[in-house]
Parts: C-alpha cells; sequence; structure tokens
C-alpha cells in the first residue's frame, strides 16, 4: 500500500503536529473534529494528511457530533480519534458514555486550557482532570494518557490507539496547550519497532452467538455490515443487545465495563520516577508540571533536599500501588497543578502521607521557583 | 381463520421480541413494516442494510428489525450514521427517528447532513410530541395544539418539515401518513437508491399522548383525520405544506422533491484519490 | 368501496365490455391472523375494502379481541392485502389461493 508515513528520523516537531503524524503510524483512518483553540493543529494537519494515506477526513458542525461520529466510525471498523480542549470535551461527555456502554474503541486528545468555560484559548491549564475521570455519568472506567514532552505525544498517541483496541474503551490523551505548541526533538523509529495493536473482529458465522459476553474482559468486536445483524444499544442491555431494566442484567452490565479495566490495572498503569530512591519529599506532577518540577527539584537537591518525583504517565488509572509504595518512606507529597486542586484529591485516597496541593492559576508555565517555596516552607 | 402460523415477514424482524412496545393504533409498527417491505423487494444485499436512531419511541425501531442496529443517544443518531457511512460506503445507512429526536435536539446535524448531501435516509416519524416520555410539545407541535407541555394551548409556530429540507437542498424530500402504506414502501425504496441525502417524513398518530390531549380518543381516530384531510400533491409549494389538525387545511403528502446533486461520498471518494495522487 | 361484479356487469351491459371478461377471475384471498400478537388498533377491520374482518371476542393474553373473519364472509377476500399492510403488530397477512 503507497502509505505515505512520516519517514523514521530525527525530527524538530511540534507537538499537535507529532500527535497527528502517530496516529497515523498507529493506523488511524477516520478523524471528525471541530476547531477549538488549542487543538485546531492536529486537524488542519490531518485533513492534509489523512486523505494522502487513504483515510477519511470530516471537520462536523460541532463537538458532539465529532464524537457521535468517531463513536460510529469505529463501529464501521476504523481506528478513529479526535481532538478537542476544555469547552469542547465538556460537550463530548455523553457520546464518550456511549463509546463506553456500546464497547467502542476510540481515541479523544483533550488539550486542556485555562477555563472554567471558554476561559484562556490561548494558554495553558490544567482543569480537565477530574473530568477526564468522571466527566460521562454513570459508572465506567477512564483511561488517561498524560504526555509531558513532544516525543511522548507521539508514543503516548499510539499508545492510546493501542490501549482503546485491546480494552475496547475509549481512552484520553490528556495533554496541555503547552506541549501541544512547543517544539522540541522527536524520534521516529522505524515502523516494526512500534507496536501497533489490532482489533480482533469477529468471525461469521458467528460462534459466540450474542454480541456482548459479560463474563468474560474481552470478545472481538462486532462490525457492521458483515452479516451479525446484532444490536448496539446506548441503554443498558442484556448480552444480545436487547435494552433490559432488569437490575440483574443492570449489574452484570456495569459490573462487566468497570471490572475489565480494574481487573488489568497493572497492565495498564504507567508512570516514571525521577530520584525516588532517597527521597523525602515527593513530588507528583504530570504534562508541563512535571518539566517544572524536575528543575525544582534540582535546586532543592543542591540545597539539601531529598526531593523526588513520580510522574504518572497514565493519570487514569491512578497508579495507586507505587503511591502506596513510596508512602512507606516519604514524609510528604506535593501536587503542584495548573489549577486548584484537582489530582491531589485522588492521591490523597491512595496515602497516609499529607498531601499538599501547589496552586498554578491558568495562565501560564509552572515557574520552579514557586515549587521550591513552597516546599521549603513545609519540607522543613 | 388459521392460528398462530409464523408471519412471512419474521426473516426481517427480531420476532422473539414480539409483541413491541408500541401503543394499540401507534402508527411505528407500520413504518416497520414499511421498512420491511422495502428491504425484502430491494436487490441490496441484507447484510448491507445499517439502522441508527437516537431515543425515543421511534427509535426503538431499528431493535426490532433484524439488521445491524445502532440505538445510540438522542439527537446525535445522524453524526453517527455519517461516520458509519463514510468509513464503509457500501452500507445501505437508514437513520429513522422521531421528530423530537432529529429536529429539536437533533436540529444542526440534520441540517449539515442535508447541506453536505451525505448519502443516507432519514425517515422522520411525526407523531408531533415527545412520545416516549409522556407527550411533551417539540418543534412539530401544531400552533394551538394541547400537550403535556402546553396546558393552554402552544404558541410557537412549528417546523414545516418538507419545506425545510427541500431548503436545504435534500436529493428526495416526500411526506407520507402511516396509513399511506404502499407509497411510503416505494419512497422508501426509491430514496435507497438515490445518491446523496433522502428524507422522508411520516405522519403517525400518537393515542395515548398527543392524540388524548387533542381530541383523538385513538389512533383510528386520527387514522380518519388522515384519510379525510391529506391531499396527494408532488408539485405543492412547500410553504404551506404546515401542518395542524383544525381540520380547515389540507394535510399535503407526495414526493416533493427529487434531485441529483453530486454527493458526499462521490466528493470524498474524489478528493481521497486526488490527494494520494500529488507526489 | 368498489363492487368488481357489479362494475363488470354494468359494463357488459353496455356492450364496451372487452371480449374477455369472463377470463378475469376475483383473487381469492385466506387470511392468517397471530392472535397473541394483535392489540386491537382496529386498521385491519375498518380498512379491509371487503368488509371481511370484525373484532373478536376472544381475548388474547394481552387482554385484547382479534379479528375474525365474519360469518359469510369466508369467501369474499380479495387478497388485496391491505389489513397486512397496515397492521402495525406483524399479527395478520393474507395467503392466496391459487387454483389452477
Amino acid at each position: 500500500m503507497n502509505k505515505k508515513l512520516i519517514k523514521p528520523g530525527n525530527y524538530f516537531m511540534n507537538g499537535n503536529f507529532a500527535c497527528a503524524e502517530a496516529a497515523l503510524i498507529a493506523g488511524m483512518n477516520f478523524y471528525a473534529g471541530y476547531p477549538i483553540t488549542p487543538s485546531s493543529e492536529i486537524m488542519e494537519r490531518l485533513s492534509y494528511r489523512l486523505p494522502q494515506v487513504g483515510g477519511h477526513f470530516i471537520e462536523m458542525e460541532d463537538e458532539i457530533a465529532s464524537m457521535a461520529a468517531i463513536v460510529g466510525a469505529s463501529n464501521a471498523g476504523a481506528k478513529a480519534m479526535t481532538a478537542t480542549s476544555g469547552p469542547g470535551f465538556s460537550l463530548m461527555q455523553e457520546n464518550i458514555g456511549l463509546a463506553v456502554i456500546t464497547e467502542t474503541p476510540v481515541v479523544i486528545v483533550d488539550e486542556m486550557r485555562g477555563g472554567p468555560s471558554t476561559g484562556l484559548p490561548t494558554r495553558v491549564g490544567q482543569g480537565d482532570v477530574m473530568q477526564a475521570m468522571w466527566g460521562t455519568h454513570g459508572d465506567h472506567e477512564a483511561i488517561a494518557y498524560a504526555p509531558s514532552s513532544v516525543q511522548e505525544m507521539f508514543d503516548l498517541t499510539i499508545k492510546a490507539f493501542n490501549t482503546a483496541e485491546k480494552y475496547r474503551n475509549p481512552v484520553i490523551v490528556l495533554t496541555d496547550q503547552v506541549i501541544g505548541h512547543m517544539s522540541e526533538r522527536l524520534l521516529v523509529k522505524n515502523y516494526e519497532e512500534y507496536e501497533v495493536i489490532e482489533r480482533e473482529i469477529r468471525k461469521f458465522p458467528d460462534p459466540i452467538g450474542k454480541v456482548h459476553d459479560f463474563s468474560i474482559d474481552y470478545v472481538p468486536m462486532v462490525i457492521a455490515g458483515k452479516g451479525f445483524h446484532y444490536n448496539i444499544d446506548s441503554l443498558t442491555h442484556d448480552e444480545m443487545g436487547y435494552p433490559s431494566n432488569d437490575p440483574k442484567i443492570e449489574e452484570m452490565m456495569v459490573r462487566h465495563l468497570v471490572e475489565k479495566i480494574r481487573k488489568n490495572e497493572e497492565n495498564i498503569v504507567e508512570y516514571k520516577e525521577y530520584l525516588t530512591d532517597d527521597a523525602e519529599v515527593l513530588i507528583i506532577a504530570y504534562g508541563i508540571t512535571a518539566r517544572s518540577s524536575i528543575e525544582a527539584i534540582r535546586k532543592l537537591r543542591e540545597k539539601g533536599i531529598r526531593a523526588g518525583m513520580l510522574r504518572p504517565i497514565t493519570l487514569w488509572p491512578i497508579p495507586k500501588r507505587k503511591i502506596e509504595r513510596l508512602s512507606e518512606k516519604i514524609h510528604i507529597i506535593f501536587v503542584p497543578e495548573i489549577n486548584f486542586g484537582q489530582y491531589s484529591h485522588a492521591i490523597r485516597e491512595h496515602t497516609k502521607v499529607p498531601v499538599k496541593e501547589i496552586h498554578f492559576p491558568p495562565g501560564a508555565v509552572p515557574d520552579p521557583k514557586i515549587i521550591i517555596r513552597n516546599i521549603e516552607g513545609d519540607a522543613t | 381463520m388459521i392460528e398462530e402460523a409464523i408471519h412471512p415477514k419474521d426473516i426481517y424482524l427480531r420476532s422473539d421480541r414480539f409483541p413491541h412496545i408500541w401503543c394499540p393504533g401507534c402508527g411505528l409498527g407500520i413504518v416497520l413494516k414499511s421498512y420491511v417491505d422495502a428491504i425484502s423487494k430491494l436487490d441490496i444485499p441484507l447484510d448491507h442494510h445499517v439502522l441508527v436512531s437516537g431515543i425515543g419511541c421511534t427509535a426503538r425501531l431499528p431493535g426490532y428489525a433484524n439488521v445491524d442496529s445502532y440505538h445510540t443517544t438522542h439527537g446525535r443518531a445522524i453524526p453517527f450514521a455519517t461516520g458509519l457511512k463514510i468509513v464503509n460506503p457500501e452500507l445501505q445507512v437508514t437513520v429513522i427517528s422521531g421528530d423530537g429526536d432529529l429536529f429539536n435536539i437533533g436540529g444542526n446535524h440534520i441540517i449539515h447532513a442535508a447541506r453536505r448531501n451525505m448519502d443516507i435516509l432519514v425517515v422522520c416519524v411525526n407523531n408531533f410530541n415527545y412520545g416516549m416520555t409522556g407527550g411533551q410539545h417539540g418543534a412539530t407541535t401544531p400552533e394551538g395544539a394541547r400537550t403535556s407541555t402546553t396546558p393552554y394551548g402552544n404558541i410557537e409556530h412549528s417546523f414545516n418539515l418538507p419545506y425545510i429540507m427541500a431548503s436545504l437542498g435534500a436529493s428526495y424530500v416526500a411526506r407520507w401518513t402511516s396509513l399511506h402504506v404502499r407509497q411510503l414502501t416505494k419512497s422508501i425504496m426509491k430514496a435507497m437508491k438515490m445518491k446523496g441525502f433522502s428524507f422522508i417524513e411520516v405522519i403517525s398518530p400518537c393515542p395515548p399522548n398527543f392524540g388524548k390531549y387533542n381530541k383523538f380518543n385513538d389512533g383510528l381516530s386520527q387514522m380518519e383525520f388522515f384519510y379525510e384531510n391529506s391531499v396527494l400533491d408532488n408539485n405543492a409549494d412547500l410553504s404551506e405544506a404546515y401542518i395542524d389538525f383544525s381540520g380547515k387545511r389540507p394535510l399535503i403528502v407526495g414526493e416533493f422533491v427529487q434531485r441529483i446533486r453530486p454527493s458526499y461520498i462521490e466528493l470524498e471518494r474524489d478528493l481521497i484519490k486526488r490527494a494520494m495522487e500529488e507526489p | 368501496m368498489i363492487n368488481l361484479d357489479f362494475e363488470s356487469e354494468k359494463v357488459y351491459n353496455t356492450g364496451r365490455a372487452p371480449i374477455n371478461i369472463h377470463a378475469f377471475k376475483v383473487p381469492l384471498g385466506k387470511v392468517h391472523i397471530i392472535k397473541e400478537r394483535c392489540k386491537e388498533c382496529g386498521y385491519c377491520w375498518t380498512y379491509c375494502p371487503k368488509e371481511v374482518l370484525e373484532k373478536s371476542d376472544y381475548v388474547n393474553k394481552n387482554g385484547y379481541h382479534p379479528p375474525r373473519i365474519k360469518k359469510g364472509k369466508e369467501s369474499a377476500c380479495v387478497a388485496c392485502g391491505m389489513c397486512e399492510a397496515i397492521c402495525p403488530d406483524f399479527a395478520i397477512f393474507v395467503e392466496e389461493i391459487k387454483n389452477e
């Protein structure tokens, strides 16, 4: 196939373009989106590149339509993605729930900006963290990756597609405006070195006999037009896909949707540690804040404070076992965020150590000096 | 009379789910019948048919047909169908949903799908209210009508659906009532064969909600109203095609628009071809 | 509602009838009723052009009275299919009896 993917090599590229190119390597062939600062460049890039590789691009009338279109496209067999920011992410929530209940793999890139509401379109924020987990109503489990460099924008986008296909769940790439707009060195490896997981498609005639199976984590996906004639429903449904209001069916269905992620947490959770071996003060940070925290840790170490950082790569599911283990030797955790305290709440659930929030109002890259000042004030 | 024979159209239905949930006299069973008759007569393979719907009484229809069916979120059937069709244009995608689902909450999506000339067929079953939730008024509720949210009579002007869809550039626009069963079947068959965006409005009784609130005691009396007042006029002036139940105006039905203009799928395929040829 | 026999008689008497008018047989249909699906909407017995059906006294499991063929009308059905087309519940269909 005459695919014009980005050639392996070293590049100096901005985060949004890296995300777009990574999606193409992951095999994405359907994009539906709506312009929104700061993620519009992903869409613009893909409007040019997707038709070149034989994929489908469409700019929809709003974010709700974008999300519905990618769930539909994925049910027709495509790997589908959309990109947005805070206000658009709020609009997409209902149809993220549709992807959850129909077990449709999709990738949503949420490039956080200053909020609430229309907020600061052109400047950074990190105020969508809780929304990525709890935005859509009802019981579900969220998977969200937080890149903090252009290289990670690239690698984690590919990983997001793989995770979505593996668990048949929507996956969010929760980045922020600075990572999306900054330009850095990017290494694109040879294509064989990238693991690209394709979904397992149901065979026809269907040996399973029903569209869902709530007793196992994964069933091969049913694709439209192959002769299955199943019903896929947004109402609570039984294994045949028929709507039901029987409490027993609701329990089986919801338990399956939630447990399939919870049981496999160990395989999904990822994180990186920086100087945590001998740390007594721990910083947990993500996105651009993690970059500022590294600088803060360097300065703190010079002053004799043994600081380290845990950087969650998966914000959701939260790396709770790692936090519990680290809590045994550190005596305080600092959570700098470009919001007024969001991820800190989740961290507090999994540690008895005091968790101190460092609030950065949306709009600017966190200044390491402020992190240092907060830690110096409290750590002693 | 012969008892308990299986209906000849049962192979097109999920007959294990019958009798269906729709009320006695509801026109939805008739729309399902028309759809099933249409797909049984066409030469399009059954596997290619896909039904998509939003939420509501009408939206339960795909659950009863033995084809790939998607019961999605309220108002969002059309973008979902767009995603399906673009990825696999072989699919014969039909959206069957209600007036509130398609024109209130889903209003934005239908106007854009028509504008793009997306190759889907939209069947809007118009019962002039939100039936599933108890009969609240919607965009198609006629002026003056009573519903559960217009106890003093509806003060809002209502949508004139064929007029709107014709003005948006739809390739095929028709309106029938659930009494015009055979014409509806023929319309569905014709629309499925056409490229571009097709729209069929089906006027249906809603006995327990709209009917009861507006002095129609059962489905039969609403059907009698359709019989008395419907006028077949394919060349009607669509600006006069809005509906009220006073009995003083004709209920205009027919196939109003049939035109050819490049459809979205054709244009998109051409775009991809051009983009792939660039060095 | 057109009474075919009456019409053909009328035409025949004017001398303008087709020569082979008696070669056209009126079709005969057999109505099948799936009683347990019926919801007593009344469309079939209202819209049958030959007035073949009426409400029965039988009550099905959901409490509705399905249709039945009127006494004396067993051969009146002409297999037009209107009942089958208009029934919202897939509860009635017509089989055309062909006698060769």
